[in-house]
């Protein structure tokens, strides 16, 4: 129990947000969606992590997420000026229409 | 002041060098200087051992420069041996070719370039080198060396005009034939070293003389082998066929390496294994019939040839076959006598050729000759001299070298007598033949163009020269080997060479000798052969032109044309063994090559890009694409940790 809250439903909030995310990272064709999908998968694994975190009597699963947010921050920004960048070139931030590694 | 055996063949080779490095840069003027300044101070080097070594006892002197191979049980020394034996060769070998060095300065003057002109000068010298080499050699191995190195520059010099696509063809042939008999002589010094254990002569000779009853059986398979490179090297049926092609090289070439000295180092192998030889007399026997068969095959092909230069050849295969018949009987010192008669006699009559040839504009069919007597004096006579004496007329050298040859195989009794009597009709046979061409280039009428008959003229004196000294070498060169119907003590060459018939433990020498009445019945028997046979073709050829040959030609034109075509050996040679190997040769390319080595690479790479032609096509290049795999496999995974599968 966590304020109230059973890990089970914890659990299952983290599983639906990581499915969202996954069907949006496959399904959007925006670069920058699917980018923002990845960030929802990243936070419903830092939502297990802190799930678990609080349940156990360990404190080290809510000291990742710390790192896990600050990573997440960087990426961000090397993220966003790939896709700037790709957009430069490219004046498309579609996925479908970029597949310069085709055979 | 003698000097060291080593000084004798280094002299060459430093000729060799000098103009193989320089002589292209420095000029035709040079490179004569150098090559006959090589080959006159070898000689000269050569002598100051000869002389003292000819009023010694005959006991051979050994030098010794140390180790050369060592290698498990085999050690061998690099050492020189002068005997009786090298001595003779070294005698004649250096002086032959200085002469014919001489000649060549003159010879080559008008037709190579620069650059040809020192490259045929350097394998010249080259030549000398090796020769020398390979007779004064105290081990088989050092032997094999000199036997390689003549080989090569008889390929190199038979080739010299390559830009003709028949003289590289030659040299090739020559090669290639000369292999097989190398390969038997291999062969021989593999059974030799591991029948006695050693390669030197001294100890394989003195080993066997010691106990022959030990060594005797293993023997025969060594002498054969042995006489298969000897066949090889002096041109004995089967492996003669190299040589007439080998004319194709310039006529000093021809008279040195084809007639004088490198063609008889067969004869010189065997006289020098003759302690082998005796022990396998049914080799001995072979080596006989081989030498006799050769000397009339060669003769009856030598009657039917138009070629000045092929008679020649033919002529000194059947005289080569001359020597091995005195080997086979044993009469290993006369062998080697008609070794050093015929260098003289043979040698001249090729130059006497290469004479005709400067003046014919390089034609030597004789039917486009005649009547050259007035036009060449000094080589009409010079070449009618040696003719002379290889027909065996008294008193010139061929007489006392061939008859010895005839009564040692008279002598030996049993199958000698039919030695001899092919050997004597042979003669015949040498003796019309040579007449046959002196008779059609040097009598009768000009029979060439009219631009040829204006161009006829003599010789300069460098080619001159040397023809009038090998003229007067072969009137008195037989007069060291006198009969002793004759002269008691004439055999002076005889004597000399004996103590290379190292006497065998159990084998008693002794032979006896004719009497005296039956020897000069046999000489009388020759030499009325051999003047029969000069009187038959002068008549048919220089008094009556050819006309009773032309009808016999026509009366039989299978036969003839046969023996034209030298009997078409070369063709059916080329049907046994040259189309086989070419059968083979392309099986081995065509199918073996191209088929399954190269198909066999060509399909693995090809099964590899068909398999990546499949696989390209899940590289879409779009990224969902990848991540939907990615999201399979860790699906994947993930059952598989949960144990699902």
């Amino acid at each position: 129990m966590i304020g109230g809250i059973p890990l089970s439903d914890v659990l299952l909030a983290s599983g639906a947000l990581f499915c969202i995310g996954i069907a949006g990272a496959l399904l959007r064709r925006s670069a920058i969606q699917i980018f923002l999908s990845i960030e929802l998968m990243m936070n419903a694994a830092n939502l297990t992590l802190l799930g678990y975190g609080a349940s156990l009597p360990s404190r080290e699963g809510q000291i990742i997420v710390f790192f896990v947010i600050a990573i997440a921050a960087a990426e961000a920004a090397v993220g966003l000026a790939i896709f700037v960048a790709l957009f430069r070139h490219t004046e498309t931030i579609d996925v479908n229409k970029i597949h310069l590694l085709k055979w | 002041m003698s000097a060291p055996l080593w000084l004798i063949p280094v002299i060459p080779l430093a000729g060799f060098v000098v103009n193989g490095l320089l002589g292209t840069r420095l000029g035709k003027r040079f490179v004569s200087v150098v090559a006959c300044g090589a080959a006159g101070l070898v000689t000269i080097a050569a002598y100051t051992r000869v002389i003292p070594f000819l009023s010694g006892d005959g006991a051979p002197i050994l030098e010794t420069y140390g180790s050369w191979i060592s290698v498990g049980d085999l050690s061998l020394d690099f050492s020189f041996r002068l005997d009786p034996l090298s001595t003779l060769m070294l005698a004649f070998v250096t002086f032959v070719a200085f002469l014919i060095h001489i000649y060549a300065t003159g010879y080559m003057h008008h037709e190579a370039t620069d650059g040809g002109y020192a490259r045929f000068f350097a394998y010249l010298n080259l030549f000398l080198f090796a020769m020398l080499l390979l007779v004064l050699a105290e081990s088989f191995v050092l032997m094999f060396v000199g036997w390689e190195g003549v080989g090569l520059c008889s390929y190199l010099l038979v080739g010299y005009y390559f830009w003709e696509g028949y003289a590289a063809e030659a040299g090739r042939k020559a090669f290639v034939v000369n292999r097989i008999g190398d390969y038997g002589f291999l062969l021989g010094m593999f059974a030799i070293f591991t029948t006695f254990g050693s390669l030197n002569y001294t100890e394989v000779f003195s080993k066997a003389a010691a106990d022959p009853a030990k060594f005797a059986p293993g023997l025969a398979i060594i002498c054969f082998c042995l006489f298969v490179g000897a066949m090889g090297k002096s041109a004995q049926v089967p492996l003669y066929v190299w040589l007439p092609d080998a004319m194709a090289g310039p006529t000093p070439v021809s008279a040195l390496i084809h007639a004088a000295t490198m063609v008889t180092a067969g004869v010189y192998m065997v006289a020098r294994c003759n302690v082998l030889f005796r022990l396998a007399p049914e080799v001995m026997l072979f080596v006989a019939a081989i030498g006799c068969f050769t000397a009339i095959f060669s003769g009856i092909i030598a009657v039917a040839q138009n070629d000045l230069k092929k008679v020649l050849a033919y002529s000194t295969i059947s005289q080569l076959g001359y020597m091995f018949l005195a080997c086979g009987v044993g009469a290993f010192t006369i062998g080697m006598f008609h070794v050093m008669t015929h260098a003289f006699f043979k040698a001249c009559l090729f130059l006497g050729a290469g004479s005709v040839m400067h003046a014919m504009s390089g034609d030597l069919d004789v039917r486009h000759m005649g009547g050259l007597k007035a036009k060449l004096p000094i080589t009409h006579a010079t070449f009618l001299i040696a003719a002379l004496a290889i027909c065996g007329i008294p008193p010139l050298a061929g007489f006392f070298s061939k008859d010895a040859i005839l009564s040692a195989s008279f002598e030996h009794g049993g199958y000698g007598r039919v030695f001899w009597a092919v050997a004597l009709f042979t003669a015949g046979l040498t003796a019309f033949y040579m007449f046959r061409v002196v008779s059609l280039t040097f009598y009768g009428r000009f029979r060439g163009t009219h631009e040829q008959e204006h161009h006829v003229h003599e010789s300069p004196t460098s080619m001159t020269l040397p023809l009038i000294v090998l003229a007067f070498l072969s009137i008195v060169g037989g007069w060291v080997g006198l009969p002793a119907v004759i002269a008691e003590n004439g055999n002076r060459i005889g004597r000399f060479l004996s103590p290379i018939l190292v006497p065998i433990a159990g084998h008693d020498a002794v032979h006896e000798a004719l009497p005296h009445a039956t020897e000069w019945l046999l000489m009388a028997v020759s030499v009325a052969v051999a003047a029969a046979g000069i009187l038959l073709a002068w008549k048919w050829y220089a008094k009556e032109e050819g006309r009773v040959p032309a009808r016999i030609a026509a009366a039989w034109p299978g036969l003839y044309s046969l023996v034209a075509d030298k009997f078409r050996i070369d063709e059916l040679y080329d049907f046994l063994f040259v189309r086989p190997f070419e059968w083979i040769a392309r099986f081995l390319w065509k199918v073996v090559d191209v088929l399954i080595i190269d198909g066999v690479l060509n399909a693995g790479a090809f099964l590899v890009e068909l398999t990546g032609d499949f696989l390209r096509f899940l590289q879409t290049g779009n990224v969902r694409n990848y991540a939907l795999s990615f999201l399979i496999g860790l699906v994947a995974l993930l059952l598989l940790v949960v144990g699902a599968f």
